[in-house]
């Protein structure tokens, strides 16, 4: 039998032991953990402005090549701050985190906002990043509109927890590319956001089925996740779309 | 252990080799002692959170036995678990820590699920049966093969439910879009939980129909 004063001692090395082994391990690999985040971020934005062929290692490189400019937006539509060096992934608006604006949004205290700028063929892409809840945790994207706000160019989709096979098809081609061309206001400039809609735009009158897209089957909360994330972050930047379009 | 006074044994011998092998069929961890099914559930709908997953098991069963019979002799039995807990869950968050900053993809599909490696029975369960009577190289070795039959069923399990469920293997289309143009439909029920109990079922079966010693009385 050992003693009580042995079990608190051995009780109480060991766990300093592993709390140092593993405030070591967390500092050690804390630049390749944010440098991975980061990347990720990258590939989400260019991802949704359609540029091909980012993987993780040549994600910097092009980030810095299409994103021209991070504004940071407050919400009457003003821009707070414009970033247009490299490299980007400096830029004040890069940096924001959205959960913590969007929970200042909810709360409604003053609130931050980053929109990215990309160029491609001479066109101006603007990616609106996105935050939502899924069904099982939070869900987030980024929306990448048109030089005048109308057309969807590409959306970008992921997930903490969604069921894989189910609310996890967010993240598959097949329901990103159903965004593509999709306007977000209609002929008369109100918002309308992008439905998606449970049974298919097919079951929505003909003039509406420019704003909407095909729901997951057998995903409604996920899909209902996704509708709301698109309606409520978009509407936050309609006076920033308002005063540039 | 009765080895202590004897000559040397090979760090492969036969003894030890069994210990390798035999998780992987006659004492299988899954499809034996019924341990660690609620894992094998959640991360089998696809083959490469299984196949990372299986890695990631393996290396916490074999470091954690070597670890625990390394200190077996000092553990006082009244904090035991605790003890096992401790190494355990330092050696999980470590291989999670690990997976975030080399393969970040990947640990963003397993998300949660490396995490409750932690929960998995095998684990505690072999550090309690053996780790806690045996020399460190069998440990190690007893835990990786424990890693190893958990793995096999778990991607095992996958491969059918990815193949259909989504038609896909490893990600890659194997089912040829032909098949969809006559009416195939990869099947939705593969990807929800209750498949994966029910193909584990159906892999007991089948062992114990070739094992007739595993059924029981």
């Amino acid at each position: 039998m050992y003693s009580n004063g042995y079990i608190f001692r051995y009780a109480a090395i060991m766990v300093i032991l592993a709390a140092a082994l593993l405030s070591l391990a967390a500092v050690l690999l804390k630049p390749f953990q944010e440098r991975n985040i980061a990347i990720d971020k990258m590939q989400g934005i260019l991802s949704a402005a359609q540029i091909k062929g980012v993987t993780s290692e040549n994600a910097i490189p092009n980030f810095n090549k299409y994103i021209v400019e991070e504004l940071v937006i407050d919400p009457e539509g003003n821009v707070v701050s414009s970033y247009d060096k490299s490299p980007k992934q400096d830029a004040p608006a890069f940096n924001i985190d959205l959960k913590a604006e969007l929970y200042k949004q909810g709360k409604h205290k003053p609130y931050v906002l980053p929109l990215y700028v990309a160029e491609k063929n001479g066109q101006k892409i603007y990616i609106i990043p996105m935050r939502g809840v899924g069904l099982w945790g939070p869900i987030w994207g980024n929306i990448a509109l048109s030089s005048n706000f109308d057309k969807v160019i590409g959306v970008y989709f992921g997930d903490k927890s969604e069921t894989p096979g189910l609310g996890g098809e967010i993240k598959t081609p097949k329901f990103k590319n159903q965004f593509i061309g999709k306007t977000i206001f209609n002929k008369k400039g109100q918002f309308t956001s992008i439905e998606v809609v449970k049974g298919g735009i097919q079951k929505l009158p003909p003039p509406q089925r420019v704003h909407g897209v095909d729901a997951i089957a057998g995903a409604t909360l996920t899909s209902n996740g996704v509708n709301n994330m698109i309606k409520d972050v978009l509407k936050l930047y309609l006076p920033y779309i308002k005063k540039h379009s | 252990m009765s080895t202590e006074n004897q000559e040397r044994e090979p760090l492969f011998s036969p003894k030890n080799m069994k210990l390798l092998t035999g998780p992987l069929n006659l004492n299988n961890p899954i499809t034996v002692q019924v341990l660690g099914i609620c894992s094998a559930l959640a991360v089998t709908a696809k083959m490469k959170p299984a196949l990372v997953m299986t890695i990631a098991v393996m290396i916490v069963t074999g470091f954690s036995n070597l670890v625990i019979s390394l200190l077996r002799k000092g553990i006082p039995s009244r904090i035991r678990i605790i003890v096992q807990l401790v190494v355990v869950a330092t050696l999980v968050i470590l291989v999670d820590q690990v997976l975030k900053a080399f393969v970040y993809d990947v640990s963003k599909q397993l998300s949660v699920f490396v995490g409750l490696i932690i929960t998995n029975c095998i684990i505690m369960g072999r550090l309690e049966a053996f780790a806690m009577g045996n020399k460190p190289w069998p440990s190690f070795l007893d835990g990786i093969g424990n890693g190893l039959g958990y793995g096999l069923i778990l991607i095992t399990v996958s491969f059918f439910r990815e193949l259909f469920g989504s038609g896909t293997l490893f990600g890659y289309q194997v089912v040829p879009q032909s098949f969809y143009h006559f009416g195939y439909e990869n099947n939705g029920m593969m990807i929800l939980p209750p498949m994966a109990l029910i193909t584990v079922g159906v892999i007991i079966w089948v062992q114990r129909y070739y094992k007739r010693e595993l059924i029981e009385k």
